[in-house]
């Protein structure tokens, strides 16, 4: 067992796991302040569900030995997973640690699916969802790349999760806020984002647990961690110049709802690379990002396709770019796993494109299934009047922000 | 001139906006209220303890029409807020004596 190893992946492990909360932020303060607790419950009740299911499930299916394509029944209830060292490079960390740092990243990666059906999807049909998704979807594809299953076999680069987590996710929300439809005012009404400090907040904090996500994925208190650690720190420093930039040429002023999102567009991009690329590599990559999730989330705006909070342009497009950007620039002289396009190894491109489709398609069908499903049980919409009267109050009972003195009285 | 105040659901503001400008109402006031009439609100639990909260969030529309279109500027409102179920809101209409235009000392009215 490796002590450092296993002090760097308990940090990273809380890192990422406050990357939940942080999303609630970010996504909490984009909507109208009628559904900002709603939004927010959606990446918290993700902490619970998925949490709860990957360990006695998801675990298994994603990271026992299995077949090709999904886990086999041996590590369900987390039997066999103990105190004995695990990890990439053998006896390093505690397989107890290990479970729990991969269980971090299904709970963000469902939460992250919320974005586009905020505002209207029924919570309850939401919770059933997500925890059936993180079966059914996230953990085969997570054994694909991670549990040595047929993505990793070809030779497909995914340091952190860019197509695991990002690009399923994304297609996961396309799918949904298709399968929902738009909000019912979409497009009649402004909908103003109640509290972007709330958004800067979520953003900021996401990148600090980032760091988790993307050096943590050494799996190692080493030098890949420290290289996927710069990577993190610079590709969304350019993502941010450069959409700060398009902002300026476009509207004259620089957004501050444009900057958080630029943040995790970087932050999105990098994941699959962060270990495989430069420094300078990974500032090329953040600035390129910028430029398909800028215009992919203007050009959705002014379409009848309401995924909310963009989670497409942000997630689908940002871990596309990033992912085939990765076939570009790993250098194996850094990471001794593959050399990209840049480094005399174009087919690398044509590995990571074929990882891309096979995770759109397989979460694309899936998802839809599961929707349909879930929607022969619950109601995936909210009624009318619950939507119009605001999610916090028809769904939770509560309201985020209760003001006027008097207004309630104890029953 | 009348003062024409209506106080509608907070989703209905969009709609009133949109008819008040097709009979050409130019300038409003809108303010975030609370109150109740007839409809009941909705139970709450904080901390175990349960809440009835009765007043519920509602917009205020304020606007001061010439006294020619102050029946449409109402029947226009009504039309625009209406569910047909409780809670809907109220118009009130009252008379104002002179306004100003604070831009240029403007008088408006008797």
């Amino acid at each position: 067992m490796n002590q450092a190893d296993t002090a760097w992946m308990l940090i990273s492990t809380a890192l990422v796991l406050l990357m939940t909360p942080a999303l609630a932020f970010f996504y909490g303060g984009l909507v109208r302040s009628k559904n900002a607790l709603n939004t927010m419950m959606m990446s918290f009740v993700s902490l619970g569900v998925v949490g709860m299911v990957w360990a006695v499930i998801g675990y298994s299916l994603a990271f026992a030995p299995g077949n090709d394509w999904i886990g086999d029944a041996s590590r369900l209830f987390l039997k066999g997973v103990g105190l004995e060292g695990v990890g990439p490079a053998g006896d390093q960390i505690p397989h107890y640690l290990y479970m729990c740092y991969q269980g971090t990243f299904a709970i963000i990666t469902a939460a992250l699916i919320s974005g586009a059906i905020v505002e209207r999807m029924r919570f309850s049909a939401y919770a059933i969802f997500i925890t059936l998704w993180s079966i059914v979807v996230y953990s085969p594809i997570a054994h694909w790349v991670w549990g040595g299953g047929w993505l990793s076999k070809m030779g497909a680069l995914d340091f952190a999760g860019g197509t695991v987590v990002h690009v399923n996710a994304g297609v996961a929300a396309l799918v949904a806020a298709w399968v929902l439809g738009p909000r019912r005012d979409y497009r009649s009404t402004g909908l103003l984002p109640h509290n972007i400090p709330f958004a800067l907040l979520g953003a900021g904090v996401l990148w600090f647990g980032w760091f988790g996500f993307n050096a943590g994925s050494a799996v190692a208190a080493n030098g890949i961690a420290a290289l996927a650690f710069t990577a993190t720190m610079l590709a969304p420093t350019a993502t941010l110049v450069v959409w700060m930039l398009l902002d300026i040429a476009r509207t004259g002023k620089p957004t501050a709802v444009g900057t958080a999102t630029a943040i995790v567009v970087g932050l999105v991009a990098i994941t699959p690379a962060a270990g495989f690329v430069g420094p300078m590599s990974a500032l090329l990559l953040g600035g390129l990002a910028a430029f398909p999730s800028y215009f992919g989330l203007l050009w959705r705006a002014s379409t009848s396709f309401d995924d909310s909070l963009d989670v497409v342009a942000a997630h689908g497009l940002g871990g596309t770019v990033g992912a085939l950007l990765t076939g570009v620039f790993a250098q194996k002289a850094l990471n001794g796993v593959a050399d990209g396009a840049l480094f005399g190894n174009p087919g690398q491109v044509l590995i990571q494109g074929t990882a891309v489709l096979a995770a759109i398609v397989y979460s694309g069908v899936l998802s839809f299934v599961l929707l349909k499903l879930v929607g022969l049980v619950v109601p995936l919409r909210a009624d009318r009047d619950d939507e119009s009267v605001g999610m916090d109050v028809s769904q939770h009972g509560e309201e985020a922000y209760v003001h006027a003195e008097g207004s309630a009285a104890q029953v | 001139m009348q003062s024409v105040k209506s106080i509608v659901r907070p989703d209905k503001v969009d709609d009133v906006k949109e008819a008040l400008a097709k009979i050409g109402v130019s300038g409003m006031t809108v303010t975030e209220v609370r109150g109740h009439g007839k409809q009941k609100g909705h139970t709450a639990v904080y901390r175990g303890k349960e809440y009835q909260v009765t007043l519920l969030p509602k917009m205020q529309i304020e606007t001061v029409v010439p006294d020619d279109i102050v029946e449409a500027a109402v029947q226009a409102i009504i039309t625009a807020a209406r569910t047909g179920e409780i809670g809907d809101g109220r118009v009130f209409v009252a008379p104002v004596t002179r306004s100003y235009k604070i831009r240029t000392g403007e008088r408006e009215g008797m």
